[in-house]
């Protein structure tokens, strides 16, 4: 075969593959979300948006993932650089770490359930230490807030690794002789994160904030085994349009909302994290 | 004032020992290269003396301090990397500049002084660019850059010009050698190349095995190599070695020619630069093998008496494979080892 074509050959399979699996039922989905009898229209859109519970799920998504994705990154930074520095046993820590990772999303809802609910873990611990008299609902409408701690750590818990895995790899590609050179120019540990660190892993810190903040934006088993209807979220919502109200357009037109969300924080990350022409390594 | 101190320095890798029991005396604002062959320990020193490396026994004093136990930052130090570690995410101006931030000078002196440095290395123009748009050369001349911006009591250099090309080495070579005469710090400068260490130093240590065999001024280590080591790694072609017989009272015989020399009762090796050797009507008889006309000079690798003996001769002269020549030695260029030491014998 001809060298030129070669490549287009070997990307084949996977081309008709996503082709069929994904740009096919990706068309479909729009078309189900502008379209009515009546041709083009936006009124699955509008519908959807008008609806009172559309707010809420908007913001509780939002809010779930400006309090959880930037202690994901503190925290997969954290144990980044002390996985990088340990000398035995590394490989065995970042097993641990990415225990989690194996976990699906719903059965890491389940374990924090059982953690959280009115017979769970953390009530028995309570009670056995005498710092209630009884099991308290700790879920329940009457303690939001509990709620969302619970989600929080939960999607903390999960999906930190996801980031860590990333940035390990990230920081493994950055030259010792960088570190020497900020020693010897008397630059502090945390002047060396900051400066060189930071800077370096831009390419990776991309790729685990698109991801992560993507997955961020589509959450729902771990909201939904936690907070049920209590906590609203719009995967959920588009869950409930799909079977519950049986509207297919409606949960077609969520569902396109949320991939614009996530084309626009894709863009946004992209560009705050840029590396200048001429600055890689 | 920066003389620098090495007292007792030994460095173990595990059970490898790396460097064993280094004294070294460098005076302010000689030019020191550690000249050796890769493994030697040249650059494990180097990097116990900037602190990247912690000596297992010993001490290392700068202007009258000890240092060892001090960061990289505290020894008034600054060094320029093999492989230059110019910050990739940096412009030019903020690489020259990162030593001078970290110690918070303010802006109008980093300035000043990062324009100063550009200037000596002729790299004003380049200040704005990133490394990854920099040429090989631009890139050597960015970190000397950073490491004269420190105004440092010492540089440490770690083969700085071993990643340039031939022509672009011999240029840098003069100007770093200006450079760092002008700015009056004490260098030391790690190298496997001779002709850099020959051209470049005020005094070379030459290292092998963990050790300094010979720390002496250029001349001197060409002229009296303390031992065969230096003589078979200085100069190209090396020194040549032929056996020598004592034949009593200071005199020597030499593949059949008699010379005075040290009054020592063993055999002794006698040695001689293929460059001090020239035809004459008396001397050793010499069996050319290959003749490599170099064009200054014609290289002879020839036979004598059965040893392997090269001769650098006039190019003009007609050598061809097979002729017999008549070598004899310039008048005191000859040099004796003893074979058990390897050292030098007077």
């Amino acid at each position: 075969m001809e060298a030129r074509l070669l490549p287009y050959f070997l990307i084949l399979p996977v081309t008709l593959f996503l082709c069929l699996f994904f740009l096919y039922p990706f068309v479909l989905v729009a078309q189900e979300a502008f379209g009515t009898e009546n041709g083009f229209s936006l009124d699955n859109f509008r519908e959807v948006v008008s609806y009172w519970k559309f707010p809420i799920s908007m913001k509780n998504t939002f809010l779930l993932a400006a309090a959880v994705v930037p202690i994901q990154l503190a925290l997969s930074l954290l144990m980044a650089t002390m996985v990088t520095k340990m000398q035995k046993g590394r490989d065995l820590v970042l097993y641990i770490w990415t225990i989690p990772l194996g976990i699906s999303d719903l059965a890491a809802g389940i374990i924090w359930l059982a953690i959280f609910e009115q017979s769970g873990f953390l009530n028995s611990m309570m009670v056995g230490l005498g710092v209630t008299d009884q099991p308290v609902s700790l879920l329940s409408y009457q303690t939001p807030w509990m709620v969302f701690l619970a989600i929080m750590l939960a999607e903390i818990w999960r999906a930190t690794a996801i980031m860590l895995v990333i940035l390990v790899a990230g920081i493994g590609l950055i030259p010792k002789e960088y570190y020497e050179a900020a020693d010897v120019f008397g630059a502090s540990r945390w002047k060396q994160f900051t400066r060189i660190t930071l800077p370096m892993l831009r390419p990776s810190l991309q790729t685990a904030l698109i991801l992560r903040v993507i997955l961020a934006f589509e959450v729902f088993a771990v909201v939904a085994a936690l907070g049920g209807t209590l906590f609203p979220v719009l995967m959920g919502e588009i869950y409930a349009y799909q079977f519950d109200l049986q509207n297919g357009g409606a949960a077609a037109a969520l569902a396109i909302i949320v991939l614009i969300i996530s084309i626009v924080f894709t863009l946004i990350i992209m560009r705050a994290l840029r590396v200048p022409k001429g600055a890689t390594i | 004032m920066a003389e620098i101190q090495i007292k007792n320095v030994a460095k173990n890798f595990g059970s490898y020992q790396a460097l064993h029991d280094i004294n070294l005396t460098i005076a302010d604002q000689e030019f020191m290269v550690l000249l050796g062959a890769s493994g030697c320990g040249k650059s494990t020193l180097l990097r116990i003396i900037a602190g990247l490396e912690t000596a297992t026994t010993g001490e290392v004093w700068i202007g009258g301090r000890r240092v060892d136990h001090l960061s990289p930052k505290d020894r008034g130090i600054s060094m320029v990397f093999q492989n230059y570690a110019v910050f990739p995410h940096l412009t030019v101006f903020e690489n020259i500049g990162f030593g001078l931030r970290m110690q918070k000078l303010p802006d109008d002196e980093v300035k000043r002084r990062v324009e100063r440095t550009a200037g000596l290395m002729h790299i004003e123009q380049l200040l704005k660019r990133y490394s990854g748009e920099l040429s090989g050369g631009q890139r050597q001349r960015v970190a000397v850059a950073r490491a004269l911006a420190m105004e440092p009591d010492v540089i440490l250099m770690d083969e700085p010009l071993s990643n340039l090309d031939a022509l672009l080495r011999m240029e840098m070579r003069a100007e770093l050698k200006g450079v760092l005469a002008e700015s009056k710090t004490t260098a030391i400068y790690v190298t496997h190349d001779q002709v850099e260490a020959m051209s470049m130093a005020d005094r070379i240590s030459v290292m092998h095995q963990g050790k300094i065999v010979q720390a002496a001024s250029p001349i001197e280590v060409y002229r009296d190599p303390a031992a065969e080591f230096v003589a078979s790694f200085i100069g190209n072609p090396p020194m040549n070695f032929l056996p020598a017989k004592a034949a009593g009272s200071g005199r020597w015989t030499v593949a059949g020619q008699n010379f005075d020399g040290p009054a020592s009762g063993k055999d002794l090796k006698w040695a001689i630069r293929p460059e001090d050797l020239g035809i004459a009507d008396a001397g050793f008889g010499a069996r050319a093998k290959v003749v490599e006309p170099l064009g200054a000079h014609l290289l002879v690798t020839c036979d004598v008496d059965g040893h392997q003996f090269r001769a650098v001769l006039d190019s003009e002269l007609n050598v061809k494979p097979g002729d017999v020549l008549t070598l004899a030695p310039q008048e005191g260029r000859g040099r004796w080892f003893d074979p058990e030491t390897t050292l030098a014998v007077a």
